[in-house]
């Protein structure tokens, strides 16, 4: 942790993506060695769930060309379907926005995709059925950030991002070097090195974005699942951590999966997007095939003006009504 | 280096608490006295054997209760607050107080001079009282939320209390020894000490071990979910072993407020929030604050002694406010 900063001034004004091809942190390197401790980790544990992880079949290795899928997902939260029979398909390396009014189960489709409420339906991740996984399994393939993480306060950045290192230590273990050594790469990459003894409760908007960030990474899950990354953030940050994601998500060829109440920001970085309203799948495709006047204009129920904007994707305006 | 720091203050804290009491003994005989006791060290402290008795009979085991006691108080609540995510939880919070409360009362009562039967009531007391909180809280609410198993503790507490005010008012002449039962006593001997050892040992290897998982319960369930941990099971790990701390403690000692709550929230503030620094250094700072209490409630008004729980509170509450005024200080 220490030699970090020095690292920093030398590589000077590079951005972040660049650096971590110069230093030791090279994704496929770094996945590569997460497969070795995971498979260490097993032998070390003798419950009968671990057979079926052993050997070759480590939950990293060998991805299919569809990341995520998931068939006639519904929740039921109480009395009340927020999610009706959502279908999600998600290839690799591909950048998925889900987009839709409020209330309209971004959350909690992001959720049950991660396991964390009860669902119906079937959701494969990495190509194999997540009830079959075993929750570390799970994590090691899919990491979550949610919209409003808890940070403690009184934590330090180290130790929280160190958290992400979670589905690779065992119950009442210790974190190995391998896994201090993952964290202290993953904080250098985001810039974060000199905080690392800051704590939490010290942080701006940015930084703590950045820090939740710092902790899926840690997990080196190749996907990503992030509720509403930009929440409460200025023009710039948003921007900032955006593009953050975008330029880590080409490096590891992560496949990333955001919820974005923002429209046109989800036209920017996303490759496809998935319009949700009530609870159900209305339309899913391309940038410009989702965002238009009379899809946004119905189920936002908005007055909208679409226009071309960068890279000839969609720019949504609010209409100002004359009335 | 906190670690350091906290044993060093612990071992003076201990050497204090041998020193004060009603007979007056040379510090310097005291200190050579203690390292005699040490495994293969000898020295010779030149103390008349009816001196070296008192010291070992009465000041050692005592000091050695209220080490064990604080610092089973101060992990369970460190404990409890990780799991409830909340500051305010203690080690009294799930009915094992008032649980302990009932059964003692009720041995008091019943039986004309207990000796033996008061711990043994206090443990089953604290114990039930937990049991019947989280089956109350389990069956009652969502199973595994965290508020409803905090509401069915204060329902159990409230029930319980009632039930051993109800019994008290029958034996109005036994209300001093329930009241001092209950405002806490760490002289006990050292059968005290051997009963309590064994739990000790047992819950608080297990809340150390703990350390790591409850920093990850610590962000939420669904993220401790997402990070591949089952939060109920540990959860119930944690729960158990600060229950049973708990209920060994009490056992011993009676019912020593603001140990739970002040100790965790001190070292919080001092080294970090992380639990694996906070267990270990609660378990520590609270063997050390229970010793000083015990000196104050033997010293202050000697050669009475005033409870060791209102020592806690007189001296805790003051204690802890400057801490938090002096911390804010320096984080602003």
């Amino acid at each position: 942790m220490t030699g970090d900063s020095a690292d920093r001034h030398m590589t000077g004004g590079t951005d972040p993506a660049d650096r971590h091809v110069t230093g030791a942190t090279d994704p496929a390197d770094s996945r590569m060695t997460g497969t070795d401790s995971a498979d260490r980790h097993v032998t070390g544990t003798t419950g009968p769930a671990d057979r079926h992880t052993t050997g070759a079949t480590d939950p990293a290795a060998a991805l299919p060309a569809r990341m995520i899928e998931a068939s006639a997902l519904s929740v039921w939260l109480g009395e009340r379907e927020v999610l009706t029979e959502v279908d999600l398909s998600v290839r690799r390396g591909e950048w998925l926005a889900i987009i839709g009014p409020n209330g309209a189960g971004k959350s909690t489709l992001l959720k049950a995709v991660m396991g964390v409420v009860a669902h119906r339906g079937d959701v494969t991740v990495g190509g194999r059925a997540a009830s079959t996984l075993r929750p570390r399994d799970r994590a090691r393939l899919v990491a979550y950030a949610p919209q409003t993480p808890s940070l403690p306060p009184d934590m330090t950045v180290y130790d929280y991002a160190l958290l992400g290192r979670t589905p690779y230590i065992p119950y009442l273990g210790r974190e190995s070097r391998h896994d201090r050594e993952v964290t202290g790469s993953v904080l250098e990459r985001l810039d974060l090195a000199e905080f690392a003894e800051r704590r939490l409760g010290e942080l701006s908007g940015g930084e703590r974005q950045r820090v939740v960030l710092a902790r899926a990474l840690a997990q080196q899950a190749p996907a990503l699942l992030l509720d509403e990354p930009t929440t409460a953030l200025d023009l710039g940050h948003q921007q900032q951590v955006l593009e953050l994601v975008d330029r880590l998500r080409l490096a590891d060829e992560l496949t990333v999966v955001t919820t974005l109440h923002d429209l046109t920001l989800a036209g920017q970085y996303a490759d496809r997007l998935l319009l949700l309203a009530g609870g159900r799948a209305v339309a899913a495709g391309q940038p410009g095939q989702v965002l238009t006047e009379a899809l946004v204009g119905t189920h936002f129920d908005a007055r909208v003006e679409i226009s071309l904007g960068p890279g000839g994707r969609p720019v949504v305006h609010l209409v100002r009504g004359v009335s | 280096m906190w670690m350091a720091g906290a044993l060093g203050v612990l071992a003076v804290s201990m050497v204090a608490g041998l020193l004060g009491g009603a007979a007056d003994i040379s510090p310097w005989q005291v200190v050579l006295q203690a390292v005699d006791w040490l495994p293969f060290v000898h020295v010779d402290s030149g103390l008349a054997p009816v001196e070296q008795g008192l010291l070992f009979e009465l000041r050692l085991p005592r000091v050695l209760v209220a080490a064990v006691v604080g610092g089973l108080l101060a992990i369970a609540g460190a404990g409890y607050q990780g799991v409830f995510r909340n500051p305010l939880a203690d080690p009294y919070l799930l009915g094992a107080a008032a649980g302990a409360g009932l059964t003692t009362t009720v041995v008091i009562v019943l039986v004309p001079t207990p000796v033996v039967g008061i711990p043994v009531a206090a443990f089953v007391g604290a114990v039930g009282g937990v049991f019947l909180a989280y089956v109350l809280g389990n069956t009652a609410g969502r199973a595994g939320g965290t508020a409803t198993l905090v509401l069915a503790g204060v329902a159990v507490t409230s029930f319980l209390t009632a039930i051993q005010t109800f019994i008290q008012q029958f034996k109005v002449e036994e209300l001093q020894r329930i009241y001092s039962w209950i405002l806490g006593d760490v002289g006990g001997g050292w059968d005290q000490f051997w009963l309590v050892l064994p739990y000790a040992v047992v819950s608080s290897v297990l809340l150390l071990a703990h350390g790591r998982m409850l920093d990850v319960l610590s962000v939420g369930d669904e993220e401790a979910t997402s990070l591949g941990v089952r939060a109920g099971r540990v959860r119930l790990a944690v729960l158990l072993a600060a229950s049973l701390a708990t209920a060994a403690a009490v056992a011993v000692s009676g019912l020593i407020g603001f140990v739970g709550i002040v100790i965790p929230h001190v070292v919080r503030r001092l080294a970090g929030g992380s639990y694996r620094i906070v267990l270990p250094l609660s378990l520590i700072g609270g063997a050390a604050f229970l010793v000083l209490a015990d000196l104050i409630a033997r010293t202050v008004i000697a050669p009475a002694e005033l409870p060791i729980g209102v020592v806690t509170m007189f001296v805790g509450a003051p204690f802890f406010v400057a801490i938090l005024r002096m911390t804010r200080q320096t984080a602003t």
